[in-house]
Parts: C-alpha cells; sequence; structure tokens
C-alpha cells in the first residue's frame, strides 16, 4: 500500500515534471561544448582535452551527452551556439569565447532558454550571462616566473622578456611580472617585445635582444612555444651569459625537457594547462548530473613545475 | 651601321630601368642610416647576417612571387603551403627515421619531398587558374584554407617535431656558414640571380612580361599564354619548397602558425621593390631590395625602445608607404 502511493505519487510527480519541464524527466544533460578551433599550439591542446573530457564523462555517466563544436571565429561561434540550443536542445553548455565582449550577447541569449552556462577562460563583459566561470591563473602565470627568476638570479640581473599578442590576458600576465621585480631594485627589464606567440617571431626578436644586450641573466620567454625560439638564437649566438630561460604554460615538450633535465637553461615552468576545459566540463556535467550549480568562480590554479612535480604535468598524449 | 642602332635604346631602356630600381634602394639606405644612428649594434656584420638570413625566406618565396605578379597573377597561398611542406616533410623524416635507413639519405629524402610537393602545389594552381579558369585570388584563397587546415589536422593543433638526431644532422642547412656567409643567403642569392637572369635574358621571361601587360595581344603573338602562366606557378611552388628546406633547420618543428601571413610579406617585398601590381613590368633586384627592406624596419624596432612596442606595426606600415611613394615619384618622371 505504502508503496503503491509512493509509486503513484512519483508518477504524478514526474508527470507534473513531463508538463513543466518536457526535457527534465530523469535528468539526462546534454551538455554542449563550444571551444576555439585548433589555430596553435594551446587551442590544439584544448579542442584535445574537450574531447578527452567527452570520451571520459560519457563513459562514466550514461545519462550523459557531450557535443563539441569548434569554431573559427566569434561570429561562426554564436551561429554555433543558436545550433546547439534549437538543434541539439542542450540543457548545459560549457564555453571558451572567442572573445569576450562580441559573445556576451549570444551566451545571454542561451542562458535565458533556461541553459546552465559554464564560462571559460576568457571572461564575458556582462558577468550575469553566464552561471559559473572557471578560469586559468593569470597572475601567477606572470607571479610565479618573476619570483622564481628574483631568486635564482639573487636579487640582482638583467632580463629581457618577450610578450605575446596584445591582450587583456598578456597584460595582466606581465603586469604580474613586472609587479613582483618592482620588489627587486636591483634587477633590470631591459625590453619586452611582442612575439605573438610564435616560434618564429621569438627567434627573431631574440637574435635581436642578443645583438643589442651584451649581458642578459634571464630571459622569460612567457609561452613554451616562445621558448622553443628563445632557445634556438641563443645556441645559435654561442651566448653563455644567459642561466634562465623561462617559458609557460607546460607544453609536453618543455615538462620533458624538464623532467629529463635535458638543457640547462629551463629548470622550471609554470602552469597553464589546456586541461582547464576537461576539468571545466567535468565540474559542469557532474554538478548538472545531481541538479547542482557551480561556484560562481572557479579557479584553476597556476602552479610553478620543477623537476620534483614535472610527471604529474607531463601528458605524452595530448598534442600540446 | 645596325649593331650601333639596337644599341642605343638598349642602354636607354636599361638606364632607364636602373633608375626606376632606386627609390626602395635610396629607402633602404636611409633605413640602414637610421638604424645605425639609434643603435651601433646595427652596422655590425653579425646583425647584418642574422638579418640576411632570416629575409631568405620570404626572399626566396617573392623572387618566385615577383614571376606570377608580373604575369597578372597572384598566389595568397605561399604561408600555408610552406607551412604545409614543412609539416609533410617532418613527418616524412620522423617515419623514415624508424626504419633504419641512413640518416642523411633521410634528410635528403625530406629535401626532395619538398621540392616536389611545391612544384605540384604550383602545378594544380596554375591548371586551375587556366585550364579551370577561375580567378587567381579564389584559387589560392581557397588553397591558403586547405593547406592550413591539412597541416593543423596533421600537428593534432600542435607541434610537429623533427626528430633529434635527423635535426642535428639537418641543422647545418640553416646554421653552418661558406666563407663567413650562412647557407640561407647564399642560397637566396642564387635564386634571386637565377630568378634575375631568366626574366631579363630568356624568352620565358619576356613571355611571362608580354602576358602581364597585355594577355591578348601576347595570345596573337602566338605565346603560349597557358603554359607560361602554369610554369610561373610551379616556378613560385618550387621557390616555397627551396625556402621550406632552410625553414625547417631553423627550429626543426612545424606548427599551425607557421607561416602566417609570409604570403603578405611576399607580396609587399614585391610591390616595395617596384613590380607593378597589376602586372606587366618589374624586377627581381627590386624584391630582393624590398625583402631586405621589410625585415631591416622589424630588426630596428626591435633594436631600439624609443616608441611603444603597441606602434610597431604602425611604424611599419608608414615606412611601407612612404618607400611606394618614392618609387612611384620615379616611375613618373
Amino acid at each position: 500500500m505504502k508503496r503503491f502511493t509512493l509509486g503513484l505519487s512519483a508518477g504524478v510527480l514526474a508527470l507534473a515534471a513531463l508538463m513543466t519541464s518536457p526535457a527534465r524527466a530523469a535528468d539526462p544533460v546534454t551538455l554542449g561544448v563550444s571551444i576555439p578551433t585548433a589555430d596553435h599550439g594551446f587551442t590544439g591542446g584544448i579542442v584535445w582535452w574537450a574531447n578527452e573530457a567527452k570520451k571520459d564523462l560519457e563513459k562514466a555517466h550514461p545519462g550523459l551527452k557531450i557535443i563539441v563544436k569548434t569554431a573559427a571565429n566569434a561570429p561562426e561561434q554564436a551561429n554555433q551556439l543558436q545550433d546547439l540550443v534549437t538543434v541539439n536542445k542542450i540543457n548545459a553548455l560549457v564555453i571558451f569565447p572567442y572573445e569576450s565582449a562580441s559573445l556576451t550577447q549570444p551566451v545571454a541569449q542561451v542562458k535565458k532558454k533556461g541553459v546552465y552556462v559554464t564560462v571559460v577562460d576568457r571572461g564575458l563583459t556582462d558577468t550575469s550571462a553566464q552561471d559559473a566561470y572557471v578560469a586559468g591563473d593569470n597572475t601567477a602565470f606572470g607571479k610565479l616566473p618573476a619570483e622564481y627568476i628574483a631568486k635564482k638570479l639573487n636579487g640582482k640581473g638583467n632580463i629581457v622578456a618577450l610578450r605575446g599578442i596584445p591582450t587583456t590576458l598578456d597584460n595582466e600576465r606581465f603586469d604580474a611580472f613586472s609587479g613582483v621585480l618592482k620588489a627587486h631594485p636591483d634587477i633590470k627589464i631591459l625590453d619586452a617585445k611582442y612575439a605573438n606567440w610564435n616560434r618564429d617571431d621569438a627567434f627573431k626578436v631574440t637574435q635581436d635582444y642578443l645583438t643589442r644586450f651584451k649581458n642578459i641573466d634571464a630571459i622569460w620567454a612567457a609561452d613554451d612555444d616562445m621558448a622553443v625560439g628563445v632557445l634556438k638564437a641563443i645556441d645559435q649566438a654561442k651566448r653563455t651569459d644567459i642561466k634562465i630561460v623561462f617559458g609557460g604554460a607546460g607544453s609536453k615538450g618543455m615538462v620533458k625537457t624538464i623532467l629529463d633535465d635535458s638543457n640547462k637553461l629551463i629548470q622550471a615552468d609554470v602552469s597553464y594547462s589546456p586541461k582547464f576545459i576537461y576539468d571545466a566540463v567535468k565540474l559542469t556535467a557532474e554538478a548538472r548530473l545531481k541538479g547542482e550549480a557551480l561556484p560562481a568562480t572557479t579557479i584553476i590554479p597556476s602552479v610553478l613545475i620543477t623537476k620534483e612535480n614535472a610527471k604529474q604535468f607531463y601528458f605524452p598524449n595530448s598534442p600540446f | 651601321m645596325q649593331p650601333a642602332l639596337t644599341d642605343t635604346p638598349r642602354r636607354s631602356a636599361r638606364w632607364l630601368a636602373r633608375i626606376q630600381a632606386v627609390g626602395p634602394l635610396i629607402g633602404l639606405i636611409i633605413l640602414c642610416l637610421a638604424g645605425t644612428a639609434l643603435n651601433r649594434d646595427f652596422a655590425t656584420v653579425d646583425n647584418m647576417m642574422n638579418v640576411l638570413t632570416r629575409t631568405a625566406f620570404i626572399g626566396i618565396i617573392a623572387v618566385g612571387m615577383t614571376f606570377v605578379i608580373i604575369s597578372g597573377g597572384i598566389d595568397l597561398s605561399v604561408g600555408s603551403m610552406a607551412a604545409l611542406i614543412a609539416g609533410s616533410m617532418i613527418v616524412l623524416m620522423n617515419k623514415l627515421a624508424g626504419s633504419g635507413m641512413a640518416p642523411m639519405l633521410i634528410v635528403l629524402l625530406g629535401m626532395v619531398l619538398a621540392l616536389i610537393l611545391g612544384a605540384l602545389f604550383g602545378l594544380m594552381h596554375g591548371l586551375l587558374i587556366t585550364k579551370g579558369r577561375i580567378e587567381p585570388f579564389i584559387v589560392t584563397l581557397g588553397t591558403l584554407g586547405i593547406f592550413r587546415a591539412v597541416l593543423t589536422w596533421l600537428a593534432d593543433g600542435g607541434a610537429l617535431t623533427l626528430d633529434d638526431s635527423l635535426n642535428n644532422l639537418y641543422g647545418p642547412v640553416y646554421y653552418a656558414s661558406l666563407l663567413g656567409v650562412p647557407v640561407p643567403i647564399w642560397v637566396f642569392l642564387i635564386m634571386a640571380a637565377g630568378g634575375a637572369l631568366i626574366l631579363n635574358r630568356t624568352a620565358f621571361g619576356r613571355h611571362v612580361q608580354a602576358i602581364g601587360s597585355n594577355e591578348q595581344v601576347a595570345r596573337y603573338a602566338a605565346i603560349r599564354v597557358d603554359v607560361v602562366k602554369i610554369v610561373t606557378y610551379i616556378f613560385l611552388g618550387l621557390c616555397v619548397g627551396v625556402a621550406t628546406v632552410l625553414y625547417v633547420p631553423r627550429l626543426g618543428s612545424a606548427t599551425p602558425t607557421t607561416g602566417l601571413l609570409w604570403e603578405l610579406e611576399a607580396i609587399a617585398a614585391v610591390v616595395v621593390g617596384g613590380t607593378a601590381l597589376k602586372g606587366g613590368e618589374g624586377r627581381v633586384i627590386g624584391t630582393v631590395i624590398g625583402a631586405i627592406l621589410l625585415s631591416v624596419i622589424n630588426n630596428i624596432l626591435n633594436l631600439t625602445s624609443i616608441i611603444s612596442v603597441y606602434l610597431n606595426a604602425a611604424v611599419q606600415g608608414a615606412v611601407i608607404i612612404v618607400v611606394a611613394f618614392l618609387q612611384r615619384g620615379r616611375r613618373n618622371d
């Protein structure tokens, strides 16, 4: 009898749920993942990790469906958002916006349709358009290398820096880097030029730094791709004054170098792994399956990678 | 009597050509003087070698581009083509590295593959443009996307990196010097001299110019327009192949950003050097000067910090426009 009423009331409840929100009967989650196409190493990593998340999570949760879409530019991404909502009928979205400003409105529209929205890495200009925000730590990305270099140079020396592409993200990193060094008056940043997160440009800029400055103690390459170009330029000029080259992001090549101790210039790196897309998808999917919400902001910390902990940052199958 | 008659116009034509070539050269000289004034290290041999070596890739591609542009065509795909060729070379060489083949042979095979791919891509462009009758702008805009996408797919969005032992063997092709001059500069010189010779001293070179200045008339003059055009694209493809052979040992890797915007740099070098973008006339030596000029601007900006780094691209743009203006002034004389 008791069981019967329970069953009945459950049935009524389910029916009621069906009538009010048809898709949520047993709460399956259809999660859309919208990310930029693989146009350089880092975004290549993003795409790879997003697909890893799909593979792992769909296996672990039968009620979960994940759709990964890549876009080559902001308008394309906005179109894909519409498709995800109308065609794929998603009820959760993880988006790595191509640009902050131009995608804020499209994302707000998606949220208005009742979709749970997690924004990754590049924040929207209006945070009410998102339910949760997951990002890497750009301040630590600049701060940790500066602290490491200052310590290794005993608070005295000449540094040259490379910068990426003029963006708020790059500014945040560089400001954090130079901010730390203000406390070390004997360390000079001789110059900081843009090399577009590109190996070839980093090679050229470093060649010219080496021509211009006869005494450099450390180079902050600010990116592992750029560090590759920096190392080649130093090799070619046969310079021995440089003691440290510090990249950033923890690409598998650099982490392997640290792990094997194969280059004395590369002793440390800072993590800013594209794996955070994996974490964001996992956090969102698991929370939504339970019907829970994520904290408003989750920062995936950037960590100093050295020989001791390099192993846990080494993912040989990732393209990045 | 007859030799004297033919001699005079030829000499005056040559004199005129020399005047026209002076515009970009003046620009380059002024730029070099400015560079020396701003930083004494600019005028060192080491710095000159650095600049010329890095000019070699764009310069070699620009030599081929000169022919295509003079014939009235354009190729927007060269940067992506270089990237795809670099990626294909690395994939092939890495595959062979495991097969126990002699490393030297593997590197040679990689180089041969680069030239074959370059020629094939050029042939494909030429056929689509002449037989397929599609505008070169559209054909090469299409392949620009295709080449880079295929490379990105090959690299899984990451980097393709050449096997370490092969890289050590291959490295000297970029880093070694012959008589104190790095190998890429020699190759650049040879390609430029060869290009100038073909353009000015062969029937083919004159046919290229004739087609660019008036295709209809060239057809009536029994020039095999389609064949000549196809050959210009194959030649450009080969130039891209040669540039890539020099490029790969520099970093030993290809990424989706390899060769990004090289097409614009190459086209800019050609036009700054005095070749008309509408075709018909141009000079290989001008292209060489144009290419050097473009990398000297960057070099000077890197060697100084008098202006904000945010404005670097503006300085480049301004210098390019000023040189083009000098050039135009000369031509109107």
